[in-house]
Parts: C-alpha cells; structure tokens; sequence
C-alpha cells in the first residue's frame, strides 16, 4: 500500500516531481512490466525462437510505452481532466482521418502517421473513457435521471462507434459501445434505461444484421458452430481450442508447442498470442498470466474506490473496464466462447497503439492514485 | 457543490462499482473455468487431436521378393522408376495437372477413365497414381514445368519386371489390388495405389512370401502437409525371393519351339526330384503389361481370344491322351493279371462289340499283336481287347495310381484335375450307367478321359521309375533328393511297358522311330498320340477318313507325345500337346525330341555326363556355371 499523501489544498506547492516519481503504486508498474515480460516471451517463441521481427520491436515498444507512462502518472489528474476532451478530439480526428485517408484496400484500421502505423481505434478506448468521466464530473449528481442529458453522452459514444463500425469493425465498436455504457452505468444512470436500450439493440439486431458484411455474419455463424468450416473461418478457432487443450496442466514446454511451430495455427503474434503460452506452459501458465491480469485490475479497482473526485474515479474504473474487456474478450476468443472480432491480448500481443494507449491510461491511473485525496470542482477551474 | 451531494455520488457509485467487479468476477470465473474444463478435463482428447494434426504415418512397402530361376537367375525382379501422383483432396484444378503431366509424358484416354473412376471410388485423400514408368529425365522436366501445382506428387517406386516372356504363364503376374483382395485385418499396405500382389502363377501362390510385411514411418508435417522431420521408422520385412525349379535356359528353348505352334503347351519334368525344369504354353501374353494395370480393352481381347492366352494350357488344359493312355491300360492288365506280356490279340483293322463297330487307326489291321507291338505300332484294337477284358474300374485305379485324374499338387493356382471315368462318375454326373462300349474307346484314351500335359508328364516319370513322381515348381531349401514312394506297380510289368516305349522311338515300325534321337546316351523312349476332336462317322468311314490337313483346324486331331530319357537311366520326363495338331508321331515328337536333348545337352554341359542334373537339390549352378 502507498504511504498516505498530506492532505493537498488548492494552493498548496504541489510536492516535487521525484517525490511523486518515488509514491506512484510500482507494484502496479511492475505488474504491468512483468505481463509484458510474458509477450515478449511468446512473442520470441511465435517466431521460432527468435528475437526479431516481434520479440525485439516489442520490448523497444514497452520502453516507449513506460516512458509514456511515467509522464502521464507524473502529470496532475486536473491536467488530464483538463485534457480529456481535446485527447477525445484528437482521437476522433484520428479515425475521421482514418476514414477518409482509407486505401481502400479493406480492413482499415491503421494509419500511417509519421511513419508509424497507429490504430486510432485503440487510442479512442481510451479516449472516451476521459471525455464521458469528464461529462459526468460535470454533471450534478441530482440531475443523472434527466433525459436529456444522456444526449451528449450517447454522441460521443456514437460518433467513434459509427467511425469504427465504417471501417468495417464491428468488435471494437461494440467494445466502445460497452466502455461507454460501463462509464455511464458507474454514474448512476438508471437500470431500466440500459434495459431499453438492449431492447432497442435486440430488435435492430435482424436490420444490422442486413447491413452486416458477408465475412462478420459468417464470423458470427462460424462462432456458433466453428464445426461446420473448419478449413475456413472456423479453422482458427478450432486449431485455437486444440493448441489451449493439447497443452494439458504443464505445456509442452518452451518452443516445443507443435499447433504453434508447424503453422497451425496462424497470426499467432497478434490476437491469438494466448495459445502459445497455453501450449506451450499448459494450464498453469495461463493462470500466471490470468492472476497477473487479476492482480493489476484488482489494484486499478482499489485505487479506484479510493479517489475522491468523479472524474478520477469514472477515468479508472473505465480503463480499468476496458483492460478487462480487453482481456475477457480475447481469451474467450481463443478459447471459442466469443466470436473472432480483433481485439489484442493487452500488452502481450504484437501491437504498438494498444500498448501505448493502454500504458499511458495505467498512466492516468497512476496520476489519478498519486492525486487521491484531491478535490476538483464542477468545471475544473481553480478555486 | 455540497459535500452531501458528494457523499450520494460516491454512494451510488461505490454500489455501482460492485456491481461491475461482480460482473468482472464472474467473467472471469467463466475464463478460467473454461481454461480449466479445456486444458485439464479435456486436455487427452485435445491432445491427440494435435498429434493427429501433425503426426502422419506411411506405410512402407518393402520391395517384393525376386523370383529366380534354380541356378539363381532372376527370372521377376524389382524395376526403379518414377510415378505421378495426385491426392485428390489437395487438387485445385485437375485439369490443369492433367495438361502439365501431358506435356511430358503421353496421358491416354484410359488414364483419364481410370483417374476419374478411382477419384470417385476412392477416398479423397487416397493418392491417386496418375501415370507410372516415368523416367528420370520426364521428372525434371515435370518439376520444372509444375513446381506449383497443389496435389501433384512424384514418387520414386520399384514395379515389377520380367526380364523373360518365355516364363509369363509359369510366373504369372503382379497387379494393382481389388476390392476382392482385401479383407479385414489385411496388411495396411494393401490399400496403397502403388501397391502390387500376385495375380496368377507363382507370383499368386507364393504371394505371401514374396511380398514380405509393411513397416511404417512416423512424420511430423506442418499445416500445409509438408513433411518437417521423421519422427520414427519401423522398416518392414522384405519379402523373400523364392527359388524356382525352373531352367531358364530350357525354359526359353522349350517356349520358342512351341511358338510356332497355334496352340500348345509342354511340360519338362526331373524325374529324380520331382521339378518341373521347363513348362510353357502357346500363346502366351507380355507380363510386364498387368503389372501397371492393363486396359480393359487389352483385357477383354486377352480373355476372349479362343486360343487362351491367359491360360497356362499345361496345367488348366485338358485333353484326351489319346494313345499315350496305353501304357495304363496295359500296365492294368498286366497288374490285374488278366493279360500277360505275351498275349496277342488278332487286329483285323477293327473290333466290335455287339452291332457297334471300333476302328483300328490303321485301316487294314496288324494281324496278330502283342503287347510290345501295341504300344510300339499303338494298335488301336488290341488295347479295345485289353479295355474290354479289364473294365473300366481297373483302368481308373492305374490311372490315379500314375497321377491321371487328380490334381497333381503343383504350386501353381488353376491345375486342373483331369476326368478319369468309372460306372459310378457317369451315374452321378451324368445320370445314365456305363456301357461297355464306353470302356472299350477308354482303352485308348479318348471318350470321357481328360488329363493335363502336366499329369501326362508325370505319368510318363512314373512310368520310368515306378516311383510316386510329384511334380513341384519350388525347391524347400536344403531338402535334398525327395524320397518318392513305390507305386507298388510290379517291376517286370514296368519293365515291358518301358521296353515297349523305347520300342515306339528305337526299333524300326516303332510310330515315332523317324523321331528318335540317334545319339545311344540321350536316346528317349515315348509314345505318340493322337487324339480325336470330332467323330467320325460310318458314312466317311466308308468313303474314306477326311486327312487332317484337309479339316478346318479346329476340327483336327490333337497331337500328343510323352516321352523319358536317356532310355536305359530317365532323368527327364516330357509331354508335348500341340492342339489340332494332327498326328502325334509328326507334330508333337519332334518337339518332345528337341526338349529332350537340349535338356540332356544343358545337363552334360553345366555338371558333365555323370554328375546329378543341375542342381538337383544340391547348391551346383550358378551364372557362370550355368553359361559355361
């Protein structure tokens, strides 16, 4: 547990830089380095037991990534407050640009900035998290049950979700979908109108349904019963199955995974990086991944509950949500409980926008536990 | 901005946040439950489905056993060549492969009628062999020209080869595997495309042997089947190659002497030991063209062609002896004790028994003939006498006392057994009693008598050593001489009937004296025979018996000879049918005469004139031996 903060007052000298450096939660830190420890592993096995491409190019990513982490636990969680919507507009110029600057070429999800492919798709996860947390911070809590103040909230989920879905993408968008919802049901609003509106997502689901690309509904069918294509799009999550199963309690050791080394099964350096530690380490492997995860979310929670503003509260928990929305999805994914939509095992996967978008929101975390006790108005502005 | 208002936000969030790590947990809970139910409850069954992912068997075929011949002269061998193939389940276009092979080697329309037959009969990851015999040259070329193309595979393999078609009948041949093959719990290599059992002959009968046991080899492959490493390999056993009696030397002799003949098949026999050292049947077929499967057209010709050339005519054929039936009859007066040697019959060209009238094949008779000059001059009547006084029952029991009328036990499939008739065979088969007159014309080999060359041939070693001759197409090892037993038959009577054979080709009046071989040392004794196809009626009795020469073939006489030498020590036995022939003493003898000495002649040359015949049970022979 951190050593408990003097109490800070609008005014006050904030403590020194170094001083802050020294109090952010490392064993959160550590955490996060050790399951990026476990990717850079994986991530030399799926190439055969080598460091390049993946192995090398990650471990550079994660140092970047931690940089980007200490610099946004170092800022004050009202800077970040402050940031939330421009970081929002800046995502969503993002994915405009994305859509607009498309080859064409199908399945665009990345563009090229300064030479670096970025997915705007993983920034905006984290981006809407700020700028719904910052709406609610805003909001009175007397007012949550008005209507019409679920308008602005439902746009800035909307607009990202319609961005993503254009792309195609229809898993993230569903995913910004969840992560809004997930902040708004965190500040109060009422049950029944989740309940409404899931009765809206069911009846529009045969009109989506319509509007759906040929590879998403065979995705969707393929995931009810991977069986009946198990050369097509079924193949990978039965070859998924069998390499998570065929890797008993203890794995079949350390590059010795036989679905993984004889191509089995593919793409396995990015979404479907889980059945290599599970072939490869078995069961208990996995757990040690599983508990690590456990224990980081587990520790963002606390943090979490123990913010006394809004907004730092909505921000944690919210990423705190998407980090296990990302988990979650990934690994029933692989393990054949949910469709294949795309989602990255988080910093384990080959990938450098959701490592980056995802250390620098543990960043915020950060910021937001080093910044507990503080107090931020309405408007943020200083008192 | 109250601090209650605080506290109620805080409120309701602190209870909405339990609700969503409630609802974490439980996903959670779900995630590693599944994990669990994944990678410990079910981890067996999903870890053989990875082995099977990755793990491929083959089955090895073990090269199959040669045959040789007894000198150890490989008479089947083991080709290498190179096979296309293609495993339908991997095809992407069929006909593009069919283009690119045809491109390099001729792709017939019967190849296509077999690949798309097999494509629909067989399962689809079966390969399928598109074209065998390829060389090594056409497979360069083909690699180069389809390096890419998705199913094609090219095999190294070994096919059968007959370097000799003078064997063909006797050898049989290899071919791919029916439906009718296989039964369950058959070596697996059974089902492989390239894989060949015997079909006829030797290769049928010793098929077991010659083909030996599958082995297997564990691969690891990866996801597109490319195979990664051996993981294991447990060879298979070779087959065995299995010795022959044969002498392909003689055998080449015999079967090109018979090739001139329409029809015809000759058998050559060692007396000692029972080997058949030469047997061929005219016409014959190319072996080596069953052995990649042959066209149902070719097979359809093979098979209705009236002159049988699938047929090994020396053990599946069978024809009335004619009068090379003589000796058994009058070995079975003799043994029943109702003739002597010396008793005479008057022929007077003819013999009748009530109103039914049995001609002599001389038309003006031999007046008085005794037994020596009935078997030398094959008087017709006397042995009408003998049939007549004995009965048939004593004809049939020296008949299978000297191998006629039962399958000799060669080891080849197809013998046939021959018909020696008694009162009781025509009763049950066909179903009316015997008439004496039916015994009478048995007494000379025809009517209902029927018998092999081989069983002839047999006959006539036994005749020449008294001695239960068995006739055996493979050698055991290091068996030795076999010990035949007596045919309890008494010496004396042997002795005139053997004497009455020397007789037929040494003395002069003897019908096949002009045949005779001149040198003393490989001098033969036989007999001649010329078996009727057709009956000759009263009316062209009278007018005259039309000359076979003037008959359409099919409608001439059968020529047989039987025949031992050297006459005063048999070694070998013959027997010599040349269907439609005409007379025995013109178109069989010369050839029996031929056969005779060339295989006195190779005995002389390979171990010298007193020595064991070659290789009689002995380790003599060899290539060089055999060619010196």
């Amino acid at each position: 547990m951190a050593r408990p903060l003097p109490l800070l007052r609008s005014g006050d000298t904030p403590p020194g830089l170094l001083d802050r450096l020294l109090r952010l939660r490392w064993t959160l830190i550590i955490a996060l380095t050790l399951v990026a420890a476990i990717g850079v592993v994986l991530l030399y096995s799926a190439a055969g037991g080598k460091m390049a491409p993946w192995a090398s190019t990650q471990i550079q990513r994660f140092a970047v990534a931690l940089v980007i982490l200490l610099i946004a636990a170092l800022a004050p969680i009202r800077f970040w407050l402050r940031a939330s919507v421009p970081v929002y507009l800046f995502a969503v110029a993002l994915l405009v640009a994305n859509a607009l600057l498309g080859t064409g070429a199908g399945a665009e999800r990345w563009i090229g900035v300064a030479g670096f492919k970025i997915q705007p798709s993983e920034i905006m996860k984290i981006a809407l998290v700020m700028v719904l947390a910052r709406y609610y911070h805003w909001q009175r809590h007397e007012d949550i049950g008005r209507l019409h103040l679920l308008i602005l909230p439902v746009i800035l989920i909307g607009i990202p979700a319609a961005l993503v879905l254009k792309q195609p993408d229809l898993g993230t968008a569903v995913i910004l979908c969840a992560i809004g919802a997930a902040i708004m049901f965190l500040s109060g609003v009422k049950l029944w109108k989740f309940g409404v509106v899931a009765a809206a997502v069911a009846g529009a689901i045969p009109v989506v349904w319509n509007l759906l690309h040929g590879y998403q509904r065979q995705r969707i069918l393929t995931f009810l019963d991977p069986e009946t294509d198990p050369l097509g799009t079924g193949y990978h999550v039965i070859q998924s199955v069998i390499a998570l199963g065929s890797g008993g309690l203890w794995g079949k050791g350390f590059l010795g995974g036989t679905q993984i080394h004889l191509n089995f099964l593919p793409e396995n350096h990015t979404d479907f990086i889980f059945p290599i530690l599970a072939e490869e380490f078995g069961f208990m492997g996995g757990l040690v991944l599983v508990l690590l995860y456990a224990f980081i979310i587990a520790v963002s929670l606390g943090i979490g509950a123990r913010c006394r503003t809004q907004y730092a509260r909505l921000t944690v928990y919210g990423i705190t949500t998407t980090f296990f929305l990302y988990v979650f999805i990934n690994m029933a994914m692989v393990m054949g409980m949910l469709p294949v939509v795309g989602v990255p095992l988080p910093l384990v996967s080959y990938g450098g926008t959701s490592m980056l978008s995802l250390m620098f929101g543990f960043g915020v975390i950060l910021s937001a536990h080093a910044d507990r006790n503080e107090w931020i108005s309405r408007f943020a502005d200083e008192e | 901005m109250s601090a209650l208002k605080d506290i109620d936000q805080q409120r309701t969030f602190a209870r909405r946040a339990a609700m969503l790590v409630g609802g974490q947990i439980l996903l959670g809970g779900a995630l590693l439950w599944r994990m669990f139910d994944l990678q410990v409850r079910n981890a067996e069954k999903y870890a053989v489905l990875s082995e099977e992912n990755r793990i491929n068997t083959h089955i090895l075929i073990p090269p199959r056993g040669r045959i040789l011949d007894r000198f150890g002269v490989p008479i089947a061998i083991n080709q290498e060549d190179y096979r296309v193939l293609i495993v339908p389940e991997q095809v992407r276009n069929l006909a593009q492969i069919l283009s690119r092979v045809a491109s390099v080697v001729e792709i017939t329309d019967e190849d296509r009628a077999r690949i798309s037959r097999n494509r629909r009969r067989r399962r689809r990851f079966q390969p399928l062999v598109l074209k065998t015999g390829l060389t090594w040259e056409q497979v360069a070329k083909l690699e180069i020209n389809a390096p890419d193309l998705a199913g094609l595979r090219i095999e190294r393999g070994l096919s059968r080869n007959y370097p000799y078609d003078a064997v063909a009948h006797v050898l049989g041949y290899v071919g791919p595997v029916t439906d009718r093959d296989k039964r369950p719990g058959r070596d697996p290599m059974f089902d492989l495309p390239e894989f060949r059992i015997g079909k006829a002959g030797l290769e049928r009968t010793y098929d077991q042997l010659l083909r030996g046991s599958s082995g297997t080899k564990v691969v690891e492959i990866n996801a597109s089947g490319r195979v990664q490493r051996e993981l294991r390999r447990k060879p298979g056993t070779a087959g065995a190659d299995v010795t022959s009696t044969l002498d392909i030397g003689l055998q080449a002799y015999l079967a090109g002497r018979i090739a001139k003949e329409k029809a015809a098949a000759a058998v050559v026999v060692d007396i000692l030991t029972g080997d058949v050292l030469a047997m061929a049947s005219t016409p014959g077929y190319e072996p080596n063209a069953f052995v990649q499967g042959i066209s149902p057209k070719t097979w359809r010709s093979l098979r209705t062609n009236p002159l049988g050339p699938l047929t090994n005519k020396a053990i599946s054929g069978t024809y009335a002896p004619g009068s090379t039936f003589k000796m058994l009859v009058a070995l079975a007066g003799l043994d029943s004790g109702l003739i002597k040697p010396h008793t005479g019959f008057v022929c007077p060209g003819h013999f009748s028994l009530g109103s039914a009238r049995f001609h002599c094949w001389r038309r003006g008779g031999h007046g008085v003939v005794s037994l020596h000059n009935g078997i030398k001059q094959s008087c017709d009547v006397y042995f009408y006498n003998v049939a007549h006084r004995i009965g048939i029952q004593r004809i049939h029991d020296m008949a299978v006392r000297l191998g006629l009328g039962a399958r000799t036990g060669i080891d080849l499939p197809r013998e046939n057994t021959g018909l020696i008739p008694t009162a009781a065979w025509k009763k049950k088969y066909v179903r009316d009693r015997w008439y004496p007159g039916e015994t009478v014309v048995a007494g000379i080999g025809q009517g209902y008598v029927l018998t092999t060359p081989l069983q002839l041939a047999v006959m006539s070693a036994r005749l020449a050593t008294g001695k239960a001759v068995t006739p055996r197409m493979v050698r055991k090892e290091d068996a030795g001489l076999p010990d035949f037993s007596s045919m309890g038959i008494n010496p004396r009577h042997l002795a005139a009937v053997q004497k009455a054979m020397s007789g037929v080709t040494n003395e002069p009046g003897g019908t096949a004296f002009w045949t005779r071989i001149v040198e003393k040392q490989f001098a033969m004794a036989g007999k001649t025979g010329t078996s009727q196809v057709r009956r000759i009626t009263r009316a062209e009795r009278a007018r005259g018996v039309i000359r076979n020469k003037d008959l359409p073939w099919e409608r001439r006489d059968h020529a047989l000879f039987v025949a031992f030498a050297p006459v005063d020590n048999p070694r070998y036995a013959v027997s010599v049918i040349v269907e439609h022939g005409g007379s025995g003493s013109r178109a069989a003898a010369p050839v029996a005469k031929d056969i005779l000495l060339t295989a006195q002649k190779r005995r002389s040359a390979t171990v010298g004139p007193t020595g064991p015949a070659g290789g009689s049970g002995t380790k003599t022979g060899g290539k060089g031996e055999r060619r010196g």
